[in-house]
């Protein structure tokens, strides 16, 4: 009696291993349009909804746990900002003529303007999920899909700031790869006096330090200097991102570092730890598959 | 045949993986403490494998993990390897020491959550993911562990709750029962010249 017990304890739990691992070499060889994924893409949509419900009933526990941290950090932040919008003033009037002179030029020269911010349009979407685990795989659920005209490789921002693309697509909901995700990269300018660009990469370990790799060695960068995305249009490759979208600001950038490793530290603008909304940026034209995310 | 009672334990534990990874995606993982959110999963997976033993600890540690994998569009099979280890060791745990001091699940919980995490970032190394080990990233999963620790004894007491009265009988107890109703004590027994 007792053999059998064991013998069916250990068939089941060999079974259960057996097929763990079959599926985790049939996903890992299968393309985005196979079985398994398909099967996934239909549980995701069937429980997109329920996930909605239950992110929307449990938001006042979130902002209950949510409430200590953001009071904290709102304190610090409020002096913060303080000191920031009186420089930003003195900055406002000379940016102002800037934009006179600008637009005029670009009337002059006749600039193409089609792949700037203005021409996508903007689809505010609920984040209803988000992994456990977020060291490694850092993602967060939305609820649009390919129904709401979302498609894979659209641009997503928060708080005026670049918060990632969209990976997955479901019929009503998608999944939404964040730029502090290690496969991010994302080509960036700083805006200096050079306007030096580079690579923006996630430390990992530090969710809230974002590098900005292959910079010139003697760039000059300065702490606060803002980072924008680069964007960039080929006749056959384009950025994921439009260009000129805020991503963060320059926290550290240390002349040795540049000097040997060719990257400055930068906070993001967006919070991308409480995120409750983000903007879908649903583009102007062209098959997502053109599109191409920077990088090795 | 499986009477209705039979049916009970595996229906509370399909409500409870349920409703664990719903709440899970839905709310916890929007929360962080110092960069990192809790996870409840791998903690509920080992409070089943102690509660209910190893083979109930490995089925719910692989439906559970599948079902994470799947809401969460992550490689297959990855989570619910993880979780067959973490329930079924609960269980033998359970099955060959019969742990009766209070903060078992506390030391369970802290294992398992340290499994959980270390195994996830192992196997995503394994998978491709590109990433530097720096102080930072361990940093982090120490700071995940310690919340798993804290967390451990409340979510125990919390499945227990669930699945008590659907549990099949303490080994100790049973045993103890079956002495004291005579019949299966060896010294009980009458001998065959008598």
């Amino acid at each position: 009696m007792y053999d059998k017990q064991v013998r069916r304890r250990r068939a089941v739990l060999v079974l259960l291993v057996v097929v763990s691992l079959i599926l985790l070499t049939a996903y890992f060889g299968e393309s985005a349009g196979s079985p398994l994924h398909s099967v996934q893409r239909g549980v995701v949509t069937v429980l997109s909804p329920i996930q909605e419900g239950a992110s929307r009933a449990l938001k006042p526990v979130r902002d209950l746990f949510g409430w200590f941290g953001d009071t904290a950090r709102a304190k610090k932040e409020r002096d913060q900002l303080k000191a920031q919008r009186d420089r930003l003033l003195e900055q406002v009037v000379g940016y102002q003529v800037a934009l006179q002179e600008n637009a005029e030029l670009h009337r002059v020269l006749a600039l193409d303007d089609s792949n700037g911010l203005d021409a996508y349009d903007k689809r505010t979407v609920r984040v209803i999920g988000r992994p456990p685990n977020n060291l490694l795989l850092d993602r967060l659920q939305v609820d649009a899909g390919s129904s709401a005209g979302v498609r894979v490789g659209n641009p997503v921002i928060a708080d005026g700031g670049l918060v990632g693309h969209v990976s997955f697509v479901a019929s009503d909901s998608s999944f939404v790869t964040l730029i502090t995700d290690p496969s991010s990269n994302v080509s960036v300018k700083v805006l200096n006096a050079a306007g030096d660009t580079g690579l923006l990469k996630p430390s990992v370990g530090d969710p809230l330090d974002l590098l900005v790799q292959l910079l010139p060695r003697h760039a000059r960068i300065r702490q606060e200097d803002v980072v924008v995305s680069g964007g960039f249009r080929t006749t056959r490759l384009e950025s994921l991102y439009p260009p000129n979208i805020p991503i963060g600001r320059v926290t550290e950038a240390d002349p040795e570092e540049l000097a040997s490793d060719q990257q400055a530290h930068v906070a993001p603008i967006a919070d991308l730890r409480h995120l409750d909304f983000v903007q879908i940026l649903i583009g102007p034209s062209g098959p997502a598959g053109e599109r191409a995310q920077v990088g090795p | 045949m499986i009477s209705a009672d039979g049916y009970q334990l595996p229906l509370r534990l399909a409500a409870l993986g349920f409703l664990t990874v719903v709440i899970q995606i839905a709310a916890v993982s929007q929360i962080t403490v110092f960069g990192v959110s809790v996870d409840l999963t791998p903690l509920v997976v080992a409070s089943v494998g102690l509660l209910a033993g190893s083979l109930p600890g490995a089925v719910f540690g692989f439906a559970v993990g599948l079902f994470v994998d799947v809401a969460l569009v992550q490689t297959l099979g990855v989570t619910s390897l993880l979780f067959i280890a973490i329930g079924y060791w609960a269980g033998r745990l359970r099955e060959l020491r019969d742990p009766a001091h209070g903060l078992t699940p506390l030391v369970v919980g802290a294992a398992a959550t340290a499994f959980a995490t270390v195994g996830f970032s192992l196997m995503q190394f394994m998978l491709g993911v590109r990433a530097p080990v720096s102080w930072l990233l361990l940093r982090q999963v120490v700071v995940t562990i310690l919340i798993g620790t804290l967390l451990a004894l409340p979510i125990y007491a919390l499945v227990r709750r669930v699945v008590r009265g659907s549990l099949p009988d303490d080994p100790r107890r049973r045993r103890r029962r079956a002495y004291t109703t005579g019949g299966l004590s060896p010294l009980q027994r009458p001998s065959a010249g008598r």
